[in-house]
Order: C-alpha cells, then sequence, then structure tokens
C-alpha cells in the first residue's frame, strides 16, 4: 500500500505556529487593521449627527456600503450591516418570516445550515411557523429536486447555503434559485459566511434575494456581518430604536468595524481568485501527503464541490480531540466535529445528516486553509500529524478489534 | 505574545494533561484475567481495561482508549490507583475519587471519569465471574472454561446426561 515513495517534504523548521483552521476565524488583513485605525483614533462621530464629526463617521460608513456591494454584486442600499453572520442569518430568516406571515407559514432550510440558521428555525416553529429540513446526501449536497418537492403554497422562505462550514461542500444555488424563481411568492436567502473570500459572490448569477456575510470570515474585523437584502423585499428587523440601516437594524452603527468590513470585501473582490488558487494548491499538498502517511483516513464532503481551502479528514480509531490537543502541543491549530471536541458533546450535526457513521464522525479533523499559509507549514503538518496518529492508535481499542 | 499550547481545549488541569501526554499502562495484556470494555463511539469514548490477578491483588492493569483527552487521562489514572489494590479495594475506586485524582475534570467531562472506573470494575467482574465458573467440582482446582478434564485432578468434566 505504502510502496510508491513518500511525496518529497522540504524540511521544515523544528518548531512553527501553524493556523489551520480559518473556518473559525480569520486572521485581521493588516491593510483592514490600517484601514480602521483611524476610526478608532480621530473619527469617533456618530454618524446620525448632522455636524462634520458625524459626517466623517458617515462617509466611512458610505464607502464600506459601496465595497461590500460591489462584492457581491449588488446596489449598496441592498446592504444592511450586522454585528455578524448569526445577526445577519437570524434577520434574514426572522425579518421574513414575521413581514410575509399572513402570506404564509412555511420555511425550508438545510439540515446541514449553521446553527444561526438551524436554530433560527427550531425558534420559529415553536413560534407557530412550519419548517422543512431538506436532506443531504453523502458529500452534503442538497438535490435541487427536493426543494421543488418540499415547496408548498404556504411557503414563503427558503434558506440554503453556498458552502458549507465543515465539509466545505458547495450547492448548487443557482439551480436551486431557478426553482425558486418559478414561486414568485417565495424568497430565496443563502448563508454565504462561510464561502466569502472563497469563491466569487454574485447576488444576480446566484439568483438569491438575501445572503449573509461575515466580517472575520474574509480577513476583516470580529463583529462585523452584512446582510444583503434585494430591492423591494420587506424585512422586519430584529431590534427597534433609531432608523439606523435605513430602519432595519436600529442602534449606534460599529464605525471602525464596518469600515474594516468594507475594506476587508475591497480586498476580497480583488484577491478571492489568487486566494483559492494558493489554498487549493496547498490543500492539495497536504491531503497527497497525509493519504501516503495515514492508512484508513477518508475525506468528508465531495471531493471536487468544495471551498478551496477545505480539507474535513476522518481519520479512522481515533477521537477528533485527542488530536487536537496534540497537534496543538506541536503549535497546529485545527478543528474537529467530534463530540468531545463540542460543548454539548454533540458530534457533527453536518456529518449525521450526511450519513457519516459514528466511529469516523468521531475521528474528523478540520484543516481549513488561508492565504497566509505556506508550504514549509504544510510540510510541517505532514511531519507531525502521523506520528500523532500512530500514537493515538496505539491505545484506542477499535483499531487493534478492526484489525485482527 | 507567547501563546500557551494544548491546554486550550477545555482548560484541563495540569494533571490531566499530564496523564494524557504521558499516559500510564497503555497497551493489553495477553491472556488477560479480566478484561472489561465500556462506552460507545456514538458517546465518544470506548475504554477497554485488562487486568491480572495475583493472590486477589491486581499485579498487573492496562488499558486501551479510544477518546477524549479527559478519557485517556483518566484511564491513565485509573490504573494507576488500581495497581496493587486488592480486588475489593479496587471495587471501591469511585467516579468522584478519579476526577479528584486528576484535580478535578471540566463539568462536561465528568461523564469520562464514570467510564473509567466502570471499566475497571467491569474488569474484575469479569475476572471474578470466570473465576467463579472455573473450579473443578471435585478438587476445586482451577480449571479453563472448555476443558474436558480437570488438569489438577484428572477427573471426567464432559457433561454425559447422567
Amino acid at each position: 500500500m505504502r510502496s510508491n515513495p513518500k511525496s518529497e517534504i522540504q524540511n521544515p523548521p523544528l518548531n512553527m505556529e501553524v493556523y489551520l483552521d480559518h473556518v473559525s476565524t480569520t486572521p485581521l488583513h493588516p491593510e483592514v487593521l490600517e484601514a480602521i485605525l483611524p476610526y478608532l483614533r480621530h473619527n469617533f462621530g456618530n454618524p446620525s449627527n448632522l455636524h462634520h464629526v458625524g459626517a466623517a463617521a458617515r462617509k466611512g460608513i458610505s464607502a464600506a456600503r459601496d465595497q461590500v456591494a460591489a462584492f457581491i454584486g449588488s446596489k449598496p442600499d441592498e446592504i444592511i450591516f450586522t454585528s455578524n453572520g448569526t445577526e445577519a442569518n437570524n434577520l434574514a430568516l426572522k425579518g421574513i418570516a414575521f413581514a410575509r406571515q399572513d402570506k404564509g407559514k412555511h420555511l425550508i432550510v438545510s439540515s446541514i445550515e449553521h446553527f444561526s440558521v438551524l436554530h433560527t428555525a427550531r425558534t420559529l416553529e415553536k413560534w407557530g411557523f412550519k419548517v422543512t429540513y431538506l436532506p443531504v446526501d453523502g458529500y452534503g449536497l442538497v438535490n435541487p429536486q427536493d426543494v421543488k418537492e418540499a415547496i408548498t403554497d404556504q411557503t414563503i422562505l427558503v434558506s440554503v447555503q453556498l458552502a458549507n462550514q465543515e465539509v466545505g461542500t458547495l450547492q448548487p444555488i443557482a439551480e436551486i434559485a431557478e426553482i425558486i424563481r418559478a414561486q414568485s411568492a417565495i424568497y430565496f436567502h443563502t448563508d454565504a459566511v462561510a464561502a466569502a473570500g472563497a469563491v466569487e459572490l454574485d447576488v444576480e448569477k446566484l439568483g438569491v434575494d438575501l445572503l449573509s456575510l461575515s466580517g472575520q470570515q474574509f480577513y476583516g474585523p470580529k463583529g462585523t456581518g452584512a446582510l444583503f437584502v434585494r430591492q423591494g423585499v420587506r424585512i422586519i428587523p430584529l431590534f427597534d430604536g433609531g432608523i439606523q440601516e435605513r430602519g432595519r437594524r436600529a442602534g449606534t452603527e460599529n464605525v471602525a468595524g464596518i469600515v474594516g468590513l468594507g475594506k476587508a470585501a475591497e480586498i476580497a473582490k480583488q484577491e478571492t481568485g489568487n486566494w483559492a488558487e494558493h489554498t487549493l494548491r496547498l490543500r492539495e499538498r497536504l491531503f497527497a501527503g497525509l493519504k501516503q502517511r495515514i492508512d484508513h483516513l477518508y475525506l468528508n464532503g465531495h471531493p471536487e464541490i468544495r471551498l478551496p481551502g477545505n480539507l474535513n479528514l476522518s481519520v479512522k480509531f481515533v477521537e477528533g480531540e485527542s488530536l487536537l490537543i496534540l497537534l496543538d502541543m506541536e503549535g497546529i491549530a485545527a478543528s474537529s466535529g467530534s463530540a468531545c471536541t463540542s460543548q454539548a458533546l454533540k458530534s457533527s450535526h453536518v456529518l449525521k445528516a450526511m450519513g457519516v457513521d459514528a466511529v469516523q464522525a468521531q475521528g474528523s479533523l478540520l484543516f481549513s486553509l488561508g492565504r497566509e499559509n505556506t508550504e514549509a507549514e504544510i510540510d510541517y503538518v505532514l511531519k507531525k500529524l502521523p506520528p500523532i496518529v500512530e500514537r493515538l492508535r496505539g491505545m484506542s481499542p477499535l483499531y487493534s478489534s478492526e484489525l485482527r | 505574545m507567547k501563546l500557551e499550547r494544548g491546554i486550550g481545549m477545555f482548560d484541563y488541569s495540569q494533571k490531566v494533561m499530564e496523564h494524557f501526554a504521558n499516559p500510564r499502562n497503555v497497551g493489553e495484556i495477553k491472556n488477560p484475567d479480566g478484561v472489561g470494555t465500556v462506552g460507545n463511539p456514538v458517546c465518544g469514548d470506548v475504554m477497554s481495561f485488562y487486568i491480572k490477578v495475583d493472590n486477589g491483588r491486581l499485579s498487573d492493569v492496562k488499558f486501551k482508549t479510544f477518546g477524549c483527552g479527559a478519557a485517556i487521562a483518566v484511564s491513565s489514572i485509573v490504573s494507576e490507583m488500581a495497581k496493587g489494590k486488592t480486588l475489593q479495594e479496587a471495587m471501591t475506586i469511585t467516579n468522584k475519587m478519579v476526577a479528584a485524582e486528576l484535580g478535578g475534570l471540566p463539568p462536561n467531562k465528568l461523564h469520562c471519569s464514570n467510564l473509567g472506573a466502570d471499566a475497571l470494575h467491569k474488569a474484575i467482574e469479569d475476572y471474578q465471574q470466570k473465576s467463579a465458573e472455573c473450579h473443578c467440582p471435585y478438587c476445586d482446582g482451577r480449571i479453563s472454561d472448555e476443558a474436558p478434564f480437570c488438569q489438577a485432578c484428572g477427573k471426567d468434566l464432559v457433561d454425559r446426561g447422567s
């Protein structure tokens, strides 16, 4: 099985700090930091004020709105700034549900959405709405035909993510949009949080009415997000108060954060293609290298229709948290869908919906790559992970019984 | 800023991390006197304990564990606590004692310590059951389960339905 000579690893430094958890959050882009600083230092004004101090802040927000709109191919007025991706998803689902409940009380979401969509859907169920949770196949793909069949005359909103946060699977959004477009009364929302900065975003090509973004996912600041709401789509705000964001999101704006989000969007619009190419190349190096060095290694998600920087593996017979701690001791930060790594001690709902068996889910290991990762870092992981796996398998009762 | 590695995950105590990093008594015992396996990969952990008994004492204790950092640390400390103890003493090891010995466990990881004591107790019960069943009815010598005759006194042990 290992007759092929192992791929050449250049000798990486003995000790590195390697961040491979970009799906959790990304480091701030240095240019974003520079853009933010003046709004923390001097431009402290409240954008709602008419005087020149307020005007400076207002200008920053206005520029950011243009940048975010350009990033996703929308009009500036179609952007609502939020405090993060979670708020954007809450606003999309609750805002549309409340605005349209007289038309119907049925929503359709995929079963592998981020919790900010799934738990919002559960809350809406408690409030009298009906929700259909779409199944996915073994790769994590939604079948557009299932969307078609789930639609009733009560359906007001369909929400399917653009990319999955764990396995990286990209959904056929444009195809689903076509089905929904045939039913004029239904709006279509996509959570693009995990996709932003990794795949091109264009609300026209995608054919969506609402789209969620999170700044921290593409080298912007935490505490920032945006919801695209197509012109003419009415939405009920989550917060009542002033008329910020044209009455759709009350509260004094996080000016510095919004400016940072705008700058991050501007950079991402330029760089998405380069980042995708870079992370895909590193991912392939990582995957090929690990396959050569570790047996019983499985890829979770689709082999091709996935985020370029996403490598979700299952290292069978070992548990994810143990892997993560030993990797962490070597300076490598990664993630896992194992039950033990979640505070609730439940294994990943995504892997479960895909039908991944329990042992495999427990050994899931997620590397998500970013723009700043290097070949030397990948080689460092290729050197460090195999002995960690060997060590944990050596103490695993499942490994020995399987091989007996 | 220097980041501290390995301990961020669940705020494990120093002792948990020490046992996780250098677990004691890992492995299997050839021809063990008792084996106990508890847990289920669906819930996260599987622990197997292997024991060797000499004169009513645990002369050797080994384990194999599939699980998180806490599960591995718990297995390690249980094996240390149990080794050399009489079976009776080992049966009194409680989950609370295991957690305390490790300097505490995060609340949502306490179930791991339950598994550790459970697996050890199960191995002891396995031994007791085996040894209870495997005594020759004629000479009271120890015999193996499938033996057709007693190796100690030579008496025939096959049931002929008399």
